[in-house]
Formats: structure tokens, sequence, C-alpha cells
């Protein structure tokens, strides 16, 4: 093995970029979830990003008109799962599942005559004095927006939900939305719009997998990132910052077995394939034991319907 | 991903029930495929095929489709279904299709198979592939040339023979002509997955690699090559023509028309038998992509002297002395590889680096 033919500073920046996609549908999925919605049905709205930002940025030349359609066409999206389930009170796993059927085949259609283009690049930012600093300005200050942006996503919904007036209503609807309605707080509202919020983070997490890192449009390209995302939430315990340490270490995990496997570590490869899997299992095991399940801190009216009575 | 591919198999299933049923006397044809007939790849140049049967035979041939069937369970009821709506020919178009089409097989025995790149025939089931290792050679000899670093990144797909087959001529010709070249191999365990192909190719590029070949079915590592600047890739089983101005600067194509419309042929004229067929550069299977100016004049001309002798039959690309990365021989000076040891090589070729997984 020659782990010196691993270059630590590309790894780590690489890493940054392979986690933004499910960095960004996890803190989508964490507000969701926070409102009292369970919505499995990330996946379908990352693919329908990922096709809606290529053919946005394709035909305008902008991948940020890209990210732009791409977020609108997860939020659109996601408010089918919300009138299923919030104005026709649908099971919302049953739906959720439906959701990402229905995003899967609806982005392999949208994506026919895009399949073998590609699409503008997406500028790296250079930032002036920052990306200079020896080590930390490669790793850290030399990406594109997209990376910036997820992480100033988790801080603001960090913020949200600590600060301000409206994250603590979003946090009752969640935790007791029979109290939050007899209050006064509009349940549906305030639900539908965290549902349009995760989608429109799952859109942008599936827009950066098509324009930045494989770029270009395939069917069935999100292979299950959606679901990675999913359980990234149950991992960080429904924390913000935790999302993002969840999804560094999946990212992580994925490059450096790649790197590990290039190196020619002496482990048999199929072990190396399945560690992000393991490993993520491993300290999802490892967090949710020892501690009573109201510790973890899981939404109590998570994935309940709300029918307002009287 | 399994509730996608089941809906996908019932919405296959519906489509193929819904066709109408034909006047008797048309020939039915199907293909599965395991990946989109748009990736630009492998599936892709199955579907010229498929084409190219229709042009031949206009209305007297119907063709059909499945495209997505993941190998496994998934591709049997495909099969099956394909079978049950009175196809008469059925080509399966992957390795892990082998025992769904062996067993839908033993089902209907009126019913003609063609399994491509697998071993196991039956009276109504035929093997065809190609001898892509001889592309390989070709392949390997402009990347041994062409890389300045020294290594070479090598993204394998599933290991099965083919894959390592490919693996050994390649490496084999690179270090014919460049001693100090080094391989550099990643398995992904999946044909189809452009996500972690270009994760694979940037991997292998920071790790140094100036040149990327890939057993893959997607144009993802072209694209990450191309991303990376320097660095150079080939097409996959399609041409993939449309990085020839970035990093493409050959390919090997597979040619599946001829067959395909050979077989239909067969089966239209009633002398349709179990054959196993096997063809490589010579009859025209296996193509070499234009190779671009990137590569220096005399370097292609090698290249091309590679391909004219492998096609005549006068050069076999696994000659001796060859040892196996043990060390111990396995052929010796003159001596040519048979059939027989292609088709299950499990073996790497000596100097090559790290383990198959089994």
């Amino acid at each position: 093995m020659d782990l010196s033919s691993i270059n630590w500073l590309l790894l780590l920046a690489s890493l940054m970029v392979a986690a933004t996609p499910i960095l960004l549908a996890g803190i989508g999925e964490l507000v969701v979830e926070k409102a009292g919605v369970l919505n499995l049905g990330v996946e379908g709205m990352m693919i329908t990003g990922a096709i809606a930002g290529f053919a946005m940025a394709v035909e305008s030349g902008s991948p940020a008109l890209g990210f732009v359609g791409a977020a609108a066409a997860g939020a659109l999206l996601s408010m089918l799962f919300a009138v299923l389930t919030q104005f026709a009170l649908a099971n919302q796993v049953a739906s959720g599942l439906a959701l990402t059927l229905f995003g899967l085949g609806l982005s392999s259609l949208m994506g026919q005559s895009y399949v073998g283009l590609k699409p503008p690049s997406t500028p790296k930012l250079d930032i002036p004095l920052l990306s200079d600093i020896p080590v930390l300005g490669p790793v850290l200050f030399n990406h594109d927006l997209m990376v910036y942006v997820a992480i100033a996503i988790v801080a603001g919904t960090w913020a949200f939900l600590k600060y301000t007036r409206a994250g603590l209503t979003l946090r009752a609807v969640g935790e007791n939305h029979e109290a939050a309605h007899a209050l006064g707080y509009k349940v549906i509202a305030i639900r539908c719009a965290a549902i349009a919020f995760g989608g429109a983070c799952a859109g942008l997490g599936g827009a950066y997998l098509s324009l930045v890192r494989v770029p270009q449009w395939t069917e069935g390209m999100t292979s299950g990132a959606g679901w990675i995302a999913l359980a990234l939430v149950v991992f960080a315990s429904w924390r913000p910052w935790r999302v993002m340490i969840g999804a560094y270490l999946f990212g992580g995990i994925t490059v450096l077995q790649l790197n590990l496997q290039a190196a020619g570590l002496k482990v048999p490869v199929e072990y190396l394939s399945m560690s992000p899997y393991i490993i993520t299992i491993i300290v999802l095991v490892i967090m949710s034991s020892g501690r009573s399940r109201g510790a973890l801190g899981a939404p109590a009216s998570l994935g309940r319907t709300f029918h307002a009575t009287g | 991903m399994k509730k996608r591919t089941l809906l996908k198999g019932a919405v296959a299933a519906l489509a193929l029930a819904a066709t109408p049923a034909m006047a008797q006397d048309k020939t039915k044809v199907g293909f599965v495929y395991v990946g989109p007939v748009g990736d630009g790849g492998w599936t892709y140049e199955h579907d010229q095929g498929r084409k190219a049967v229709e042009a031949e035979f206009g209305g007297a041939v119907e063709t059909v489709y499945v495209e997505n069937v993941p190998e496994g369970p998934d591709a049997e009821r495909v099969i099956t279904q394909m079978a049950l709506d009175g196809a008469d020919l059925i080509f399966t178009t992957s390795f892990g299709y082998m025992d769904p089409t062996i067993n839908v097989a033993a089902k209907f025995p009126d019913v003609k198979f063609e399994h491509a790149t697998g071993y196991k025939t039956a009276p109504n089931v035929s093997v065809y592939s190609a001898r892509f290792y001889e592309g390989r050679a070709v392949q390997g000899t402009i990347a041994g040339r062409m890389t300045e670093s020294n290594v070479i990144g090598y993204i394998g797909s599933v290991p099965i023979p083919e894959v390592v087959r490919g693996i050994n001529s390649a490496y084999i010709h690179a270090k014919k002509v460049n001693p100090d070249v080094q391989f550099k191999i990643v398995w992904v365990y999946e044909w189809f997955n452009p996500a972690k192909e270009a994760d694979a190719a940037k991997v292998l590029i920071e790790q140094g690699a100036d040149v990327i070949l890939q057993h893959t079915d997607s144009t993802a590592p072209l694209a990450a090559a191309a991303e990376a600047g320097n660095v150079i890739g080939f097409g996959q089983a399609s041409d993939m023509a449309e990085y020839k101005d970035g990093p493409r600067v050959s390919s090997i194509i597979d040619n599946w028309a001829p067959y395909y419309i050979a077989r239909t042929k067969a089966v239209m004229d009633g002398t349709w038998e179990s054959t196993n067929t096997w063809d490589g550069i010579g009859p025209g299977m296996v193509g070499i992509g234009e190779i671009t100016d990137k590569v220096p004049a005399e370097v292609k001309a090698e290249a091309e002297a590679l391909q004219a002798s492998i096609a005549s039959g006068e050069y076999h690309p696994f000659t001796g002395p060859i040892k196996k990365q043990d060390g111990s021989d396995w052929l010796a000076e003159g001596e040519t590889a048979d059939d027989g040891t292609l088709a299950g090589m499990n073996f790497y070729v000596e100097g090559l680096e790290g383990e198959i997984p089994q």
C-alpha cells in the first residue's frame, strides 16, 4: 500500500463536494420533520431537481438559473405531497414513497432530450485572500458557490429554529399539533411551508449532482442519495449542525474508500465499498443507545396526520 | 430502489401487454437492457443494433425492448413477460442475465434466446460476445505512449472474466511500449452509476493518473477527465464522440448490428441453432473509434498497425511469454492463450498490483 499517493488536501476538498448534495437534501428534510411531517419522497424531489436544474441551465446557459429552477421544481413537486397529506389526509409514508416513484419516472421523461449534453460549467469561487492560505485555502476556500450556500442554509436553519419566534412555532407544530392548533397557529400552512422548503433544498441537492458533481444528466443518477439524506436526519438526531457532520462523514468515507482502493490498500474491495454504509449504521447505533428515545430529539408528532376538529 | 424497479417492471409489462397482437407472421424480437438506451455507451450500442434489425427487415419484424432492467429476479420477470407476449427471439444484453435467461429458456422451448457475454448455453440459448480485449490492446498501446505521469487509472465495473481480460490486455500492451507504466484500479461494482464513476475518475486523477480507462457504461468519467484538463480517456462500448474535442482520444465500439440481423434472419428462415459466437476486430464486432490528433502521428500509426495485425489474425493480444501475477508461468514464448482460459480468466498478469475481488 502506498498511502503517500493519496493527496490528503484534495481528498478533503473533494469530500466537501461529495457531501453537498446529501447535506442540502438532509437539511431540508430536517425542517420538514421538525414540523412533524415525514416526507420519504426526498429521492424523487432530488432527481426532479437534477433534471429541472440541468434543463434550465442548458437552455439558459446560466448555472445560477439552473439552481433556481431546480429549487422551484423540487418545491413544486413537494406540493403534491403537501396536498395529499395535509388536505387529503393521506398516509405520509405511502405518499412519500409514491412521490419518489413519481419523481423518478417524471425525471426520466423530462430528461429524454437532455442525455449526452454538457451543462454550462459552474465557476469556482476564487476568494482572493482566503484561497491563498496554505493548506486551508485550497481545502476550504476554493469551491463553487453552492458548497457555501449549503453551509449557509445549515447555519440559517439552526439560527431560525433556535432563536426566532417562527422557528419556535414550527417546532411547536412538530411536537404537539393539537396544542399548537389550540393556540391559534395555522398547523397546515406552517407544515406546507416546511414541506416546500424541504422540496426546494432537495431540488438544489439534485441539481448539484447534475450540474457540478457529475456533471451531466443520466437517468436515475441520484442512485439512492435521497435515502441517505433521510438517514442523515435521524443520524443527526434532528440537529442542523449534526446533519452537516453526518454528510461530511458519509461523503468523506465515500471518497476515502475510492482513494484507498486506488492506493492499493490490502483490504478486500467489498469491505471498502460497503464502509460508508456500515460506518453510518454504527454511528447511528452508538448515538441512539444509552439514552432514552426522547433524548434523541424526534419531534413528538412526527408522521402523525393532523385533522382540525372543532 | 427496489420499489422503483418493481414499478418499472410493471410499467414495462403493461407496455408489452398493451402492444396489440399483430399478425402472427411477423417475427417479434425482444431486447432486455441493463441501462437506459440513452447511456451513450453499452446499452446505446445494443439499441443501435435493434434499430438496424428494424431497418433491415422493415415490416416483417417487430422489436420491443425494456431498459433499466436490474440483473437478478427482476430480469427473470421481464424476460418471462416478453416470452409470454409472443417474442420469437430475445436478446438479453448483460452478463448478470445469464441465469435468468437459462431459467426462462427452459420454460419456453420454442422461443430462441441470445445471451450477451455469458457462457451458459442450452438448445434454445446461444451466447455471443465480442473480443473487447483486442480493442483493449490498442487502447493500452496508446495509453502507455501518451501517459506522462506513468500512472494509468482503470475504472473496473464488476469483477468478472471479461473485465479482468480487459485490464490484463491493456496492461500488457501499455507495459510493452512503456516499461515504467503503473495501473491503478478502482472497482465501482456497477455497470452504470454516473456519480460513482465520476468520483472514481476524480480519485484516480487526484492520485496522479493522466490516462483514464473505463469499463463502465456512462460518459461520466470522460466528463471528469474534461474537467481536470490534462487527462485523456477513451470511449467505452460506444464512440462517445461528443468528447472528441476534449479528453477522448479513441474508443472501443461494439458493433452488434450485423450479428443481430443475422440471428433474426436465422429465426425467420428456421435455421437458428444454438451457437457460441466470440468475434473481435477482424469480423467487425469490435471497432476502434477514430484516433484524434491529440495522439502523435507515430503513436497513431503504431496503434493502427497493431489493430491491423490483430484483425488479420497475425497477432494475438495474449501471446507469450506472459507470467501470472504470482510469478508462475502462464504462456511460454510464442504460445497464445486458448479461448477456454480467456473465457474464465480470473487472474492478473505479472506486474499488476492489487487483488481481484472474489
